[in-house]
Formats: structure tokens, sequence, C-alpha cells
């Protein structure tokens, strides 16, 4: 282990709390400086304590933390955007959650990923402005999963390199990438999809934020890419996702009423 | 064998209480070991009844003893039935309790929502509040989760299925604490408080 600063300031994104000893938070945070790690605020559920506003999930911060014996420790903390409105309803939470927790299962403690902190204080900033949420998560994915090396082929066959052409292809979560039909159905684990939701995902994988925005995506278009990105992810980290179900939920009831 | 069974045992099982280590939990065995007999049997005791002598309120789901059906407060003649403060916890009940302030009923749902730890609706008592609002007649409901990210989110999904049932639903103030100093409170906080300012006079 490097030889470290006793105390030192990172910017984060507050990933996940829970409660610790007495009166305690664990904090999974994201930092700009030193990527994931956790950390203790002590005091913390305490009414009067002075931290507690500034650490709650989604906030993005300025935090001083002093290294401990096994865990960081937050000796102050300053919220610099808390993304209020993320809180204020209950589908944009579930949105929020699934961008934080797909961002902590993906990766590891004390890894640094500057490109992929500003992704992340993005999408929360857009997700708590009046962006279409389905678009702003979808873009992310994408994003991510090139930050994290995961990035999808989606031109080439990956069975037979033979350039895609403009029909409806399969998608194999195994070989990282799309599929042409010929050798589509008989592999296995790869699942169909259609040319307009590859043609989004394409479009999210090569434009910037700005130009994706523009796409306007037919309701099954959105459901199909939603359980598409869901597959491919649920076969990276080798486990499920809590928050889809979640989400699902909140959205089918918000319909109803 | 360094350590006699018996006393292995104790230790395992203290150190796997929230709070307490390895060494706390052998400096407590030792204590026992070497202390009065009386003490050792009434811990046992106490611990024996904990689990078999405790069960839940039928209707609000607070920690109550086995052999009545409600507990004390929902047994209680002279409280107000038709308010309900809907709490995370039985420790919250006790809170609010200490205060003497509220004169009504409570429902603890045994825990919050959390969509990334995977708690969902089903997971919680929100079902039988929502039934216990439907069959009793209530006026009003107090939502008393903490104000945290997953309090808030059981708020607003308890107030998004209580509302069409036709009753008052309101949740408990947030501001600046007693004692508290404005130079540190959080955005959040003091934007509510200024929100919530109150009339003098």
């Amino acid at each position: 282990m490097p030889r470290q600063p006793r105390s030192f300031r990172v910017e984060a994104v507050i990933l996940k709390h829970s409660d610790f000893g007495e009166a305690d938070r664990l904090l999974s945070i994201f930092t700009r400086q030193r990527g994931k790690l956790r950390a203790i605020a002590k005091g913390a559920r305490k009414m009067r304590s002075r931290k507690a506003g500034h650490i709650e999930p989604f906030t993005h911060v300025s935090l001083q933390l002093a290294t401990g014996r096994n865990l960081y420790i937050v000796t102050q903390a300053e919220a610099i955007d808390t993304f209020s409105s993320l809180r204020e309803d209950l589908v944009r939470v579930g949105y929020a959650s699934y961008v934080v927790e797909i961002l902590d299962k993906f990766t590891y403690d004390e890894e640094e990923n500057a490109p992929l902190f500003r992704l992340l204080i993005k999408t929360l900033s857009r997700l708590s402005q009046d962006h279409e949420p389905e678009l702003v998560v979808r873009y992310y994915d994408i994003r991510l999963l090139d930050l994290l090396g995961f990035r999808p082929e989606l031109h080439k066959c990956v069975v037979s390199e033979a350039e895609i052409k403009p029909e409806d292809q399969f998608f194999s979560a195994a070989l990282g990438g799309v599929v042409s039909p010929q050798h589509g159905k008989a592999l296995e684990g790869a699942v169909p999809i259609s040319i307009e939701a590859l043609k989004y995902l394409r479009h999210f994988q090569r434009s910037s934020y700005k130009d994706a925005t523009r796409a306007k995506i037919a309701p099954q278009v959105q459901r199909e890419l939603e359980i598409v990105m869901q597959h491919y992810v649920t076969y990276l980290l080798e486990r499920g996702l809590n928050t889809p179900s979640f989400l699902r939920r909140v959205r089918r009831e918000r319909e109803e009423s | 064998m360094l350590i006699p069974e018996p006393v292995q045992r104790l230790i395992d099982a203290l150190s796997r209480l929230p709070g307490v280590g390895p060494k706390t939990a052998s400096r407590l065995t030792f204590y026992l070991l070497r202390g009065s007999e009386d003490l050792a049997h009434e811990l046992s005791e106490a611990m024996g009844d904990l689990k078999a002598n405790t069960g839940y309120c039928e209707q609000c789901f607070n920690i109550t003893s086995a052999d009545r059906t409600l507990c004390e407060i929902c047994a209680h003649p002279k409280r107000e039935a038709s308010v309900l403060c809907v709490v995370e916890e039985p420790l919250d009940v006790l809170a609010l309790e200490r205060t003497a302030g509220f004169e009504g009923h409570y429902h603890v749902l045994h825990g919050v929502l959390s969509p990334i730890e995977g708690v969902g609706p089903e997971d919680i008592k929100i079902a039988e509040l929502l039934e216990r609002v439907q069959e009793v007649d209530i006026k009003e409901v107090i939502i008393a989760t903490n104000p945290s990210m997953e309090g808030d989110a059981t708020a607003m999904y308890l107030r998004q299925h209580l509302l069409p049932l036709g009753v008052r639903v309101t949740r408990l103030a947030r501001g600046l604490p007693v004692g508290g100093d404005l130079e540190y409170a959080d955005q959040n906080t003091l934007l509510r408080a200024l929100d919530g300012r109150q009339e003098m006079g």
C-alpha cells in the first residue's frame, strides 16, 4: 500500500449508506481522486450531527477524510449539490438508485476513474432536471460500459465478423455484441434485438449526450433497450440488480394512478 | 484447547452482537464467570424470555408480551384511535412516547423502502397499514419515517397509496435541531426550515 497522508480532501458522490455501531453511518462513496472508498461518518445518525444532511445518497459532496485503521473516517462534509429533486419523486429515486447501484456493483475499491466520476455527476444532474429519465440512464449504461472496458460490438457480427445488415438481429452477452440472424438463431444465450433498438444503441455509443437526446424513442423500443441492457449487465456482473424491480413497480403504479 | 468449550461458546455468541468485538466478548464472558451466580442466571432467564414471551401487536406490530394480542398503547382506552403515527422501528415508538406529546395510535413498518438494497413495499408492513386505514375509521396518518433518502421514499410511497383512501396524510416537520447552529446546517434542512417557518405571536 502506498504511503498516504493522514488526512486528505476528496470530491465524492454518496452511493450508499448503512447504519454502523451506535450512531455512525457506513458510507460507500465514489470519489474523483481515488475511485470507490468506504468511510465511516461518526455520529451521523444523531439529530445534531453537522454531517448528516451532507452525506445522504446521491449527494455530490466535498469530504475531508482521515485514514483510520481499516476504514476512512469522514471529518468534514460540505454538500456541493444535494440534487434534492431526486429525492422528491419516487420514480426519480428509482432511477438515481439504479445509477448508483450499477456503478457500485461494477467498480472495485480504490480504483481511480475520473471520467466515470464525471459521467456520474452529469447523469445525476440530468436526472434531477427534467430530462427524459429513460434516455438518461440508457445513455449512461452505454458510456459506463465504455469507460469500464465492456463496450459492446454493435457493427460487426461477433461470430462471423460480417457487417451487420439493416434487419433484426441477435445480441450475445457472452460474446459481447450483436450476432447476425444467421448465426444468432442457434447461438445459446443470444437474445433478439430489433434493428431500431440496435440503431439507438449505436447512436448512443458514438454521439454526445446532446445529440443523443434528440432521439424520440417509441415506448416499446425503450422497453426493449432496457431488457437488452439489463441482460448484458446481469451477465457481466454475474448477479442481478435490485433497483430494476423497484423501478418497474413505481413506474407501473404511477401509470395506474 | 486453551479455553474450555462452554466459555468459548459464550464468547463466540456475544461477539456476534452489534458493537461487540472478540475482546469485549471475552471480557464480558470472564466477568460473568467470576461474578456472582445471580447475574448469570438472571441474564440467561431474561434472554430465554426475550424470544419466548414476546410477540407483535396484531394491530400496530409493535413489540408486546406474548400473552396479549394488542399492545398497551392499542389497548389503552383513552388514546385517540383515529390518529395513526407510522414509524420504521419499535424503538421509534419509544422515542415518540418519551415526548408525551402524542396521544394517538402507532403503526410499526419494521423497515423502510430501499431500492438499492432491494427492500420493496411487500417486505415491510405497508399492506397491513393500508388495510387498517380502510377498516378502521382513521382521520389522519402522521408519517414519522426518518428524514433520510429511504425514509423519504417510504413517505412518498405511503402518501401515494393513502391519499386515495380519503385520509389526511401529514409528515413530521423537518428543520433545525434544538441547540443546533445555523452555520452548520445543510442546504436541504435550511430550506425546509425556511419553508416551514411559523408565525410568532
